[in-house]
């Protein structure tokens, strides 16, 4: 049976299966998009203490719709604090107070290492992408990072064009040796399983499928030869509360500008 | 002392050509009608200082005002991408453009560098990364005290720096709330300081939250009313997410987006002006 004929899309399934991952006191420092939907589900679900920091400068946000970028007006009304950019990140994130990085990017590598600035050459590229943001300190410096994206050979590559986000390892050279102090990527969420490090090398293990996905599709979907563990675990389906609570998380309200812009000709005052 | 002047009147004496200008704002308080003043003025050979280029410098990028980008993010945020930063990159539209890329951390270090009046900012980015590989700004420093090695950048230090705020008061000193990303270090690492507002009030300081740039460290107050516009100004109006996703549309290719500043930007007297025609054809 299809995924989608399941009741619910892959990308839900992927988010699901993130949002369980964060635990229910977690600190989390959270990048735009699937890995903001899927912590917005946590706090609403098993997380309610979940304290969600996002780079704009917003500790302990509690939106009440999902954002549509870092910096919206509804993470700071409901931040518990909000500090500037520099100190964000240079106490917060590189003084090593934020438990666990939850990132997307545009490609993997085996390693869990991360490009997002450009496909192709660097300063010919075939497409150049926003680039670093946080990331880079992110993954250095968060205890453990989450990463979500979709599988395909496209994205699960086996060389990146550009290491914007290092991994396990990069180049031959540990976190240790590269002086990051965190324990790095300890689950790669996709739309077919999860991928997690070994603990000798941390190269990425296939290790859990979701619910109606077969082990070779997530090999032929990853473009290098895929470690499969040998006892595979099953993602338990979405719950009908999950489903619920992911599909009620409204996107942030329009603005209210047009109201204050003065008719034309009219005197300003 | 604090100068009040009218926007276009501000930039036409503070921005020169080939000065560098730095325009922050992180996601809130994007000074734009500053932008769109400059725009008007045509003015070239900038170098640009931004974390997040955003609409305001795609624009400016776009119509050829940049010979240099300095910035740490090019995306259309919650959208997807900045079509003519891309097309400067990829393809040299409308003219090359020598960018200085860098991540978060780093350019955060380096406006807090250059608020402190240091040469440099050191921390610990890019460790592993590609970065310095292709960026020759990202270089390193061994700790004298434990021998660790650490990350140095210049620090920023702009002619010109122009943030938006939400309020000033009749002396000068400005006032904002909510995200704050990194406008007090870009007003004081630059040379020269304007800060638009939202209002202009008869005093303001911080005794009911926010924060205050006193008037001795800003140099000319403009009153840019919606100045902020698509992003928002906390307490006076929310983020035009709709005008960041018709962005992505209005830019997608250069003759488009040529046509759509003529239009609005080009032809509009002030930032009000420009408001109410993109109002008049439905954009807000």
């Amino acid at each position: 049976m299809a995924i989608s004929e399941r009741g619910y899309q892959p990308e839900e399934m992927m988010v699901v299966a993130a949002a369980r991952l964060l635990a229910p006191d977690d600190v989390v420092f959270i990048g735009i998009g699937l890995p903001s939907k899927a912590a917005n589900l946590a706090r609403r679900s098993h997380a309610p203490g979940l304290a969600m920091i996002y780079e704009s400068g917003t500790l302990d946000t509690r939106p009440t719709v999902l954002p549509l970028s870092i910096g919206d007006p509804e993470l700071s009304r409901t931040a518990r604090a909000v500090v500037s950019v520099p100190e964000m990140f240079a106490y917060w994130l590189q003084g090593g107070r934020i438990r666990t990085g939850f990132l997307g990017a545009a490609q993997i590598d085996r390693f869990a290492n991360l490009n997002s600035t450009v496909i192709g050459d660097y300063r010919r590229p075939k497409v150049r992408l926003p680039g670093a943001g946080g990331a880079p300190e992110i993954a250095g410096f968060c205890h453990r990072t989450l990463v979500l994206l979709r599988q395909s050979p496209k994205t699960f590559v086996p060389e990146l064009d550009f290491v914007t986000t290092v991994g396990s390892s990069c180049r031959g050279r540990s976190r240790r040796e590269l002086g990051l102090p965190g324990r790095g990527p300890q689950a790669v969420i996709t739309d077919l399983g999860i991928l997690e490090p070994d603990a000798a090398g941390g190269e990425l293990v296939l290790t859990q499928l979701h619910p109606g996905v077969a082990v070779e599709e997530a090999v032929a979907a990853t473009g290098w030869p895929l470690r499969v563990a040998a006892e595979l675990a099953r993602t338990a389906e979405p719950t009908a509360a999950e489903l619920e609570i992911l599909r009620a998380l409204a996107p942030s309200q329009e603005s209210n500008i047009a109201d204050r812009i003065p008719a034309p000709g009219r005197p300003r005052s | 002392m604090t100068e009040f002047l009218p926007l276009a009147e501000a930039i036409r004496r503070e921005v020169h050509p080939g000065c560098s200008l730095a325009a922050e704002g992180f996601t809130h308080l994007i000074p734009h009608a500053a932008g769109a003043e400059i725009i008007r003025q045509n003015l070239r050979h900038l170098k640009l200082i931004r974390m997040t280029p955003d609409i305001i410098f795609d624009q400016m990028i776009g119509m050829g005002c940049a010979d240099a980008v300095v910035f740490s993010w090019g995306g259309n945020p919650g959208v997807g991408s900045l079509f003519r930063l891309r097309d400067a990159w990829e393809k040299g539209v409308p003219h090359p453009v020598a960018f200085e890329e860098h991540a978060h951390a780093a350019m955060a270090a380096a406006w807090a560098a250059g608020a402190a009046g240091m040469p440099c900012a050191v921390f610990k980015g890019y460790r592993g990364t590609d970065y310095p590989e292709v960026n020759p700004n990202i270089r390193s420093v061994t700790c004298p005290f434990s021998g660790e090695e650490l990350t140095a950048v210049p620090a920023l230090r702009p002619d010109v720096a122009v943030i938006h705020a939400q309020r000033a008061d009749r002396r000068g000193n400005v006032w904002l709330t909510g995200i704050l990303g990194v406008q007090k270090e870009a007003v004081l690492a630059a040379a020269r300081s304007i800060v638009t507002v939202e209002e202009i009030v008869d005093s303001v300081d911080e005794s009911r939250g926010g924060r205050v740039i006193p008037h001795w460290a800003v140099d000319v107050v403009c009153e840019a009313p919606l100045g902020a516009f698509p992003s928002y100004a906390e307490g006076y109006y929310d983020r035009s997410n709709r005008f960041y996703q018709r962005w992505g549309e209005v830019s997608r290719d250069y003759d488009g987006f040529r046509a759509w500043i003529e239009r609005y930007v080009l032809a509009s007297d002030d930032f009000l002006h420009l408001l109410a025609m993109l109002k008049e054809d439905g954009y807000l």
